[in-house]
């Protein structure tokens, strides 16, 4: 038998990423405040939220990406898997390893698709040339793209179309084998067909990541994540599972902008 | 209403007047550039063509009040060969270089602020210039006119011109493209290399191809350095002949020999120019693709 009261102090579930008390500036501007959030594992989560709110913001903080511009800064913690990103003294290489990104537009490599892919990997393993093949075709698969380019690997990853070129980088991003993909807006740039297809990927992908992503279309949140949080004004106002956000909102302010009575 | 559209009707006549007034005034600023240019480049076909020979590509400078059709110009383009490609090969990795750091490295810093100004003056810097300073620096310090000295003062030119072409085509580089780079782990010298300045390449290749196009007919900071001379020779120490003061000192003669080489010289520059100029736009055309 358990001894009593040993649920309680059995850890909670598992969080991949933990934000505690983040604040984000550019330059004096405070953009993010006080942010705290658990994002679940194997999960999807959605930000949602206004132009401005600060949800792109937020996800640029979980690879340090804002480290590319000087007068960004953040203060507070980051925690992946409990370790304090913020903090950490390792190589900032090796944490973006960790977590892959795709972006709002798509950002080909200038080289073939083949390379698109076997880029990234080379630059954490060396793989044998059959080891390598392998890997490219494994990406180009999870990212549901092989069909279309397994006969012009050697062409430029800009010659395919924009649909094409976002799953090429989201085979790129899997190719590394990240635990965390951040996707932002991944959708935004692309017609209703290929959103369609990223977003079939999104939900599959789930079984083997965790993904975060920012999007601006509240049915696709609604259609793709287990978990939406809803930002204004660099602030949560709320976090919860989606479909409860969805049905039936805890605070005013998030009905409001769901139901698009915002502002 | 009606007085309404006929208010409108003037209206339109009216911008329609001023727009055909407009397109002709930029047409005729136009035409006459072009009247000008062409007339240059009909003179230095017609004249150089006429004084194009098997001599005058494969024999060196002949002496003057000659039999014209005898000697030509091969000692002078070999010269001039070999100083533009040891410029180029000299100033086109330290322009790059400048041009990554001032792109890549500090695109808002202080130093690269000042190192901007800097490069504006250089790139402005009357040729004449720079050949002085070459001539007060290497020419009189060794006590001789070389074709190093040539190429050092030419050098000096593709510098500045490179440095300004790299940075701005590498400023064109979308920041998304470097964040995608960066976002995978890369590091900073492996996105430079990899991933911006190949996206860059094209761009770059034609700034390399402008500057060898424009050093090619620098005259002035080679009067003060390589100066001339009249015979073969494939080294670049010691005086060494070019086409562009072959061409200076040969026009203002009074040999008619001499004077229908000059006019040679000319075409074979304005060949090789707009050869230049014509491989730099296909390429930069390429880049759209």
């Amino acid at each position: 038998m358990m001894p009593s009261g040993a649920e309680k102090l059995a850890p909670p579930a598992p969080s991949k990423i933990a934000v505690r008390n983040l604040n984000f500036y550019y330059g004096k501007f405070l953009a993010l405040k006080g942010i705290n959030l658990d994002i679940p594992a194997n999960r999807v989560t959605a930000f949602i939220g206004p132009s401005g709110c600060g949800k792109s913001t937020l996800l640029r903080t979980f690879n340090r990406m804002f480290e590319l511009y000087p007068d960004q800064r953040a203060e507070g913690e980051i925690l992946l898997d409990g370790e304090n990103l913020l903090a950490s003294k390792q190589d900032v290489a090796l944490i973006r390893a960790r977590i892959g990104m795709v972006f709002q537009k798509p950002t080909p490599f200038p080289m073939s698709i083949f390379e698109n892919i076997a880029f990234g990997v080379r630059l954490f393993e060396k793989l044998s040339r059959i080891d390598m093949e392998e890997r490219v075709q494994w990406a180009l698969r999870k990212a549901a793209i092989w069909n279309e380019v397994k006969d012009k690997l050697h062409m430029n990853g800009a010659s395919l179309s924009g649909g094409q070129q976002q799953r090429l980088c989201i085979a790129r991003c899997i190719a590394i084998k990240p635990e965390l993909l951040l996707l932002d807006e991944p959708c935004s740039a692309l017609d209703p067909i290929s959103t369609a297809r990223v977003e079939d990927l999104i939900a599959e992908l789930k079984n083997d990541y965790t993904v975060v992503m920012v999007t601006h279309n509240m049915q696709q949140a609604a259609r793709v994540s287990d978990c939406t949080a809803y930002m204004y004004l660099g602030e949560l106002i709320e976090f919860g599972e989606t479909e409860q956000m969805f049905l039936k909102p805890e605070r005013r302010e998030t009905e409001d902008y769901i139901t698009g009575r915002f502002g | 209403m009606k007085r309404h559209d006929a208010d409108k009707t003037a209206l339109f006549a009216r911008r329609k007047r001023f727009n055909r007034l407009a397109i002709a005034l930029s047409m005729g600023a136009m035409l006459f550039g072009l009247f000008w240019l062409a007339w240059i480049l009909w003179e230095t076909v017609s004249i150089g063509l006429s004084s194009l020979s098997v001599a005058m590509l494969t024999e060196s400078m002949p002496p003057p009040d000659e039999a014209i059709g005898t000697g030509g110009l091969a000692n002078a383009m070999m010269g001039s060969f070999m100083m533009v490609a040891l410029a180029t090969f000299v100033g086109t990795p330290i322009g790059i270089l400048s041009g990554v750091y001032l792109a890549e490295y500090d695109p808002n810093g202080k130093l690269s602020a000042s190192v901007r100004f800097v490069n504006d003056l250089l790139l402005s810097a009357p040729s004449i210039i720079i050949g002085l300073f070459v001539y007060a620096l290497i020419v009189v310090q060794f006590k001789e006119f070389s074709g190093w000295a040539g190429a050092a003062a030419l050098a000096l030119i593709v510098i500045p011109i490179t440095i300004r072409t790299t940075e701005n085509v590498l400023a064109l580089v979308p920041d998304g493209l470097r964040e995608a780079a960066y976002a995978l782990g890369t590091p900073k010298w492996k996105v430079i290399t990899r991933i911006t300045l190949v996206a860059a390449r094209a761009g770059v290749l034609t700034g390399i191809l402008l500057a060898v196009a424009r050093i090619s007919g620098e005259t002035a900071p080679l009067l003060f350095t390589a100066l001339n001379n009249q015979f073969w020779q494939a080294s670049l120490s010691g005086p060494l002949a070019n086409l562009p003061v072959t061409i200076l000192q040969f026009a203002m003669s009074p040999y008619e020999n001499w004077q229908q080489l000059a006019w040679g010289g000319v075409f074979l520059i304005t060949l090789a120019v707009l050869g230049l100029n014509v491989l730099a736009r296909a390429l930069s055309r390429e880049k759209l693709k």
